[in-house]
């Protein structure tokens, strides 16, 4: 009882602010409504039992995707004014687009018919753990090492990038003296 | 069974024989909830003290010695000053925001807190990630700071905001990667777990040379993490004002101090907990009469004698290291403690691989 009130709370809480998160104007208040939906979601996955998959989502969403928009919308320009409202065009275009999202979604959701779970997740990090490491029948080894060959070429993309390449020889200045 | 865990049954028992199953889980939450947040009023009330007359000590002068015996109250009556004072912002700021920010830091720093175990089964969330989840959570915290800085509509405010953020999340890593070092010895990421595997010999001990390293790379990157001297361009007095929150005042600077000494808090708490065995006493392999004198001190006194030793430590950096520039931060971060860590970790899986630990 308690857990289904707890769980109305999040599903209200999250349908508000993701709706504000997209008719705000000002960029950064979006971020943080942004932040609350996806803090939400944390907050419904620790309601489920499932700690681990919570806790990743407090860490890459809010600790990380969040910091880095953040971080980002701060430093560009313009930031404190709230942006125009869009012209009409738009405004019934994504009007248009959200009820055409609601009701593909709406009738996916009344056609599929939901089975209550009844057997208990195992939710153990170490066997978490295990799995992604298991190279045998129903193991996770290829995606896991694709997937950090892949954030390592993009680290090493980053740095690469930052770096500038390599860098040009500088022309030598025409000397101003003349003599 | 604990003494600790003896208490805890018995609030329990007493809880049921008055309500139902349903309301006792209710009223137990609620009594856990309250006693957090009376934990950390009064833990940051005494922090501040402590600090206050640490500063003094180390810098030969009395501190503050008249409100109370020894000045003890001054902090109370700090406190009732901020209460008092009306919330002042700028003109021009995002009002929704400014008032928003200081909110996360205080959430952040006690969803942080309550999955550290202060006595054997004294803690308020107690599940399989601990570890984890304690990083995950302390990371929000970087966003109250950046949007204090932003929504303070002050340059110096979004400096020392943008600051932290490159400073915190560099600094993450370490704190991460020097926990991961002895979740190898521990196995488990729960605190339960890890303290319950130091009753022979505390985890600093069982991993000697690596978990020692291990400790050093914590102590300096958790300072680093809770924004403190030598590490506080955050805030930098003598730059930025008082950095993200020269515009606060009031009850809404009050948190942002108080999120600061219980983050401090934490992180002592935590290297307590992963070094030193948390409130486990201190136990040696087989000298059992030894160890049965030990058990005599209760667990949380143990586990707050553990982090008065580390906060004490963190205190004395304070008073010790002049700041460094961000150039310095980043380089000590990027070019020498995370090389290291990594390192690091390597030598702890040789060493737990070849079984040379206790």
């Amino acid at each position: 009882m308690t857990e289904r009130i707890i769980f109305y709370i999040l599903a209200f809480i999250m349908i508000v602010l993701s709706l504000m998160s997209v008719t705000t104007t000002k960029i950064v208040r979006a971020a943080i409504y942004l932040l609350g939906v996806l803090m939400g979601t944390a907050g419904l996955f620790f309601l489920f039992n499932l700690n681990f998959l919570g806790a990743i989502q407090l860490t890459v969403y809010a600790g990380g995707i969040m910091v880095l928009i953040v971080i980002a919308i701060l430093l560009t320009h313009n930031v404190g004014f709230g942006l125009p409202m869009p012209d009409r065009r738009h405004m019934l275009l994504g009007w248009f687009a959200a009820a055409v999202g609601i009701t593909v979604a709406f009738l996916e959701f009344t056609r599929h018919i939901f089975v209550i779970g009844t057997e208990n997740l195992d939710d153990r990090v170490a066997k978490i753990g295990a799995d992604m490491l298991h190279y045998g029948e129903g193991g996770f080894v290829l995606p896991f090492e694709v997937i950090s060959i892949l954030l390592l070429t993009g680290i090493i993309a980053a740095i690469v990038i930052a770096k500038g390449g390599i860098p040009h020889k500088r022309p030598t200045p025409p000397s101003s003296k003349q003599s | 069974m604990h003494g600790t865990e003896r208490f805890t049954a018995t609030v329990h028992e007493w809880l049921l024989s008055i309500f139902t199953a349903g309301t006792t889980h209710f009223v137990e939450m609620v009594l856990i909830g309250l006693a957090y947040l009376g934990f950390f009023a009064i833990a940051g009330l005494a922090l501040v003290y402590l600090e206050r007359r640490i500063a003094a000590f180390f810098q030969v002068r009395l501190g503050p010695n008249r409100v109370g015996p020894q000045g003890m109250f001054q902090t109370l009556a700090d406190a009732l000053k901020l209460v008092a004072k009306e919330p002042i912002g700028t003109k021009k700021a995002d009002s929704f925001l400014y008032s928003l920010a200081p909110y996360f830091l205080i959430i952040s720093s006690l969803m942080a807190i309550s999955v550290i175990p202060m006595g054997a089964g004294f803690s308020g969330f107690d599940i399989d990630v601990g570890v984890f989840f304690l990083i995950a959570v302390s990371s929000i915290g970087v966003l109250g700071i950046l949007i204090a800085g932003w929504g303070s509509y002050n340059k110096y405010a979004l400096i020392g905001a943008l600051r932290s953020g490159a400073q915190m999340i560099s600094y993450e890593l370490s704190v991460g990667l020097s926990l991961l070092t002895m979740i190898l010895l521990v196995g488990s990421l729960r605190f339960s777990d890890i303290v319950q595997s130091q009753s022979d010999y505390w985890l600093i001990f069982k991993g000697h040379i690596p978990a020692l390293i291990a400790f050093i790379i914590f102590i300096i990157s958790g300072t680093a993490e809770s924004n403190r001297t030598p590490f506080d361009l955050v805030e930098a007095e003598s730059e930025l004002g008082a950095g993200f929150h020269s515009e606060y005042s009031g009850i809404q600077f009050a948190f942002f101090f108080l999120s600061e000494f219980i983050n401090m808090f934490i992180i002592s708490a935590v290297a307590a907990t992963v070094f030193w065995g948390g409130w486990m006493p201190l136990h040696l392999g087989g000298f059992s009469g030894f160890n049965q004198t030990m058990d005599y001190i209760p667990g949380p006194i143990w586990f707050l004698g553990k982090t008065g030793v580390i906060i004490f430590l963190m205190m004395w950096f304070r008073w010790t290291f002049p700041r460094l520039r961000i150039d310095q931060l980043m380089k000590l971060e990027w070019k020498y403690l995370l090389p290291l860590n990594l390192i690091n970790i390597l030598i702890m899986a040789f060493v737990v691989w070849m079984g040379w630990h206790l």
